[in-house]
């Protein structure tokens, strides 16, 4: 009786210790932390694992990355739940500075969207120069669409589009899968689906896909990104100091060339538009 | 087909070479698992002794509730915790969205049920006699409470092996409560789910085969207790 007491006694004080040691160290790691709320895009294309660390070399700071979709990005701005968003949908972005929930938008980058498509191409819009008159025969060929369904940014811009070419019913050939640029690449590229992506996303997938590029250039296409600080005087508690610094590096020549070096198999996914291109140093 | 064994032959490299990310990951994940199953385990068993042991009123309630609480689904509990600790929440100010803690809230709520219930079943096995004995020899409360906590040692156990698998393998919590945060709240099955998207099959089997690893060392552990506590079952009986 008595050793087995002292059995249970020494697993408890272990377990006790080791449990106090995690506490411990989880503690010992909380330096100044950033949560960034951003989109699949940036995070999923590998842009963020090559712009982010000089930034928290330099300013010993550890940002956190949550990768949703633009929608829930503000979303988590708006809750207070996030530091500081970057995202790409220009309308809901200047709704969220209105509203008084972001300060000091600035622009970033861009790159541009692209309607793809299977190589037989069964709605016939390869070359076409307007995406509404693309996805007007998507539509009535009633060939296979993927949808993100996620209120992203890309979604908001698909459902623009959607209006713009006067298609309000869609059923069974459209399919919305409520998931992540990648995620919806890789459905899309398995059903034979047209799908409208960025194209960073597009580019840095494009090796493990059959989808091409079918309709692109049309001004509608041209995608943005902006990044936000959450307002402090709504949300008190916001990491402010470190989020303007994190506009500041990313609108520096630094970070703007960080950008603009930016390559997956040898294409730029995005281009700098905080500083004009030949003048970053 | 080639391309599941050239991904199978690259995650067992990755695996060998302790690949940092995958290091990461996995430490992260084993991290989250141990602390949750921790304190589940620590206001559980006490818990469930004390359900198993006494009738007060009420309990068949408790009973109820309990066995429905053992199969929780995690995105139930993720989203259940979400609305308390995001700011906008009444736990908002203890900023645990997107940390390690608020991950573990979460698993603690997920698996609270499975060790508190694993352990009264165990207690209900529990041969009375013994129990009154005990007290009619002097035993007092504390004493009584250790006695029963090592006739039903192997039954613990397996609550919490239990309890531990459950979490290890659930990615609802961990995706919606941690984000995803690459080496901060970025887990096994998080890790999976993303990687999968991302076409990177490789490091997804990587991790797979590690998570089948550690169920498959889970579930020896578990039959080994069982039968640990036939043997032991056996012995009293021969004993007597």
């Amino acid at each position: 009786m008595n050793l087995k007491m002292k059995k249970i006694s020494l697993v408890l004080i272990v377990a006790i210790m080791f449990f106090s040691v995690l506490t411990f160290s989880q503690q010992i790691k909380a330096e100044d932390r950033l949560v960034l709320a951003t989109t699949t895009s940036t995070e999923n294309s590998g842009l963020l694992a090559e712009l982010l660390p000089p930034f928290e070399d330099k300013y010993d700071v550890r940002v956190d990355v949550v990768s949703v979709g633009t929608g829930q990005a503000i979303n988590l701005g708006e809750n207070g739940d996030a530091d500081i968003i970057l995202v790409h949908a220009r309308d809901a972005e200047d709704e969220f500075v209105k509203e008084g929930y972001g300060v000091n938008r600035r622009d970033v980058m861009y790159n541009d969207f692209v309607i793809l498509g299977p190589e037989n191409d069964p709605a016939g819009i390869k070359g076409l120069d307007k995406a509404a008159k693309a996805f007007e025969k998507i539509a009535s060929s009633e060939s296979e669409f993927v949808s993100r369904g996620d209120n992203s940014g890309t979604h908001m811009k698909e459902l623009s589009i959607w209006n713009e070419a006067g298609v309000k019913e869609r059923d069974s050939w459209y399919l919305e899968v409520g998931q992540g640029m990648g995620a919806s690449l890789n459905i899309a590229n398995e059903q034979n689906a047209y799908i409208l992506a960025d194209r960073g996303t597009f580019l840095a997938y494009q090796g493990d896909i059959d989808l091409n590029v079918l309709v692109e250039g049309d001004e509608v296409l041209f995608n943005p990104y902006g990044i936000i600080p959450v307002n402090p005087e709504i949300h008190p508690h916001v990491n402010y100091q470190m989020a303007m610094s994190l506009v500041g590096y990313i609108t520096s020549h630094q970070g703007q060339s960080i950008i603009n070096n930016f390559k997956v198999t040898g294409e730029q996914l995005f281009h700098p538009s905080a500083i004009e291109v030949d003048k970053i140093k | 087909m080639d391309y599941i064994f050239d991904a199978l032959i690259e995650a067992i490299e990755m695996i060998i070479a302790f690949d940092k990310e995958l290091v990461s990951v996995v430490s992260n994940s084993l991290k989250l698992s141990i602390t949750s199953t921790i304190i589940a385990s620590l206001i559980g068993i006490p818990f469930g002794i004390f359900i198993g042991r006494n009738k007060f009123w009420g309990r068949h309630f408790i009973n109820s509730v309990l066995n429905t609480l053992l199969s929780l689904p995690t995105v139930v509990v993720g989203i259940f915790v979400y609305s308390l600790i995001s700011r906008r929440g009444v736990l908002g100010e203890y900023d645990l969205l997107f940390s390690f803690w608020g991950i573990v809230f979460g698993q603690v709520l997920l698996i609270l049920p499975i060790t508190t219930a694993l352990t009264r079943n165990t207690v209900y096995e529990l041969e009375d006699r013994m129990i009154k004995t005990a007290i009619s020899i002097g035993a007092n409360r504390w004493q009584c409470f250790i006695l029963i906590l090592s006739e039903i040692r192997y039954g613990i156990i397996g609550a919490i092996v239990t309890a531990f698998g459950r979490v290890i393998g659930e990615v609802g919590i961990a995706m919606m409560l941690g984000g995803n945060i690459k080496g901060v709240t970025r887990t096994i099955t998080t890790a999976m789910a993303l990687e999968t998207h991302k076409g990177r099959f490789s490091f997804g089997m990587a991790l797979g085969l590690i998570l089948l690893f550690l169920s498959f060392l889970l579930n020896f552990i578990i039959y080994y207790l069982q039968i640990g506590e036939k043997n032991n079952g056996q012995q009293k009986r021969n004993n007597t």
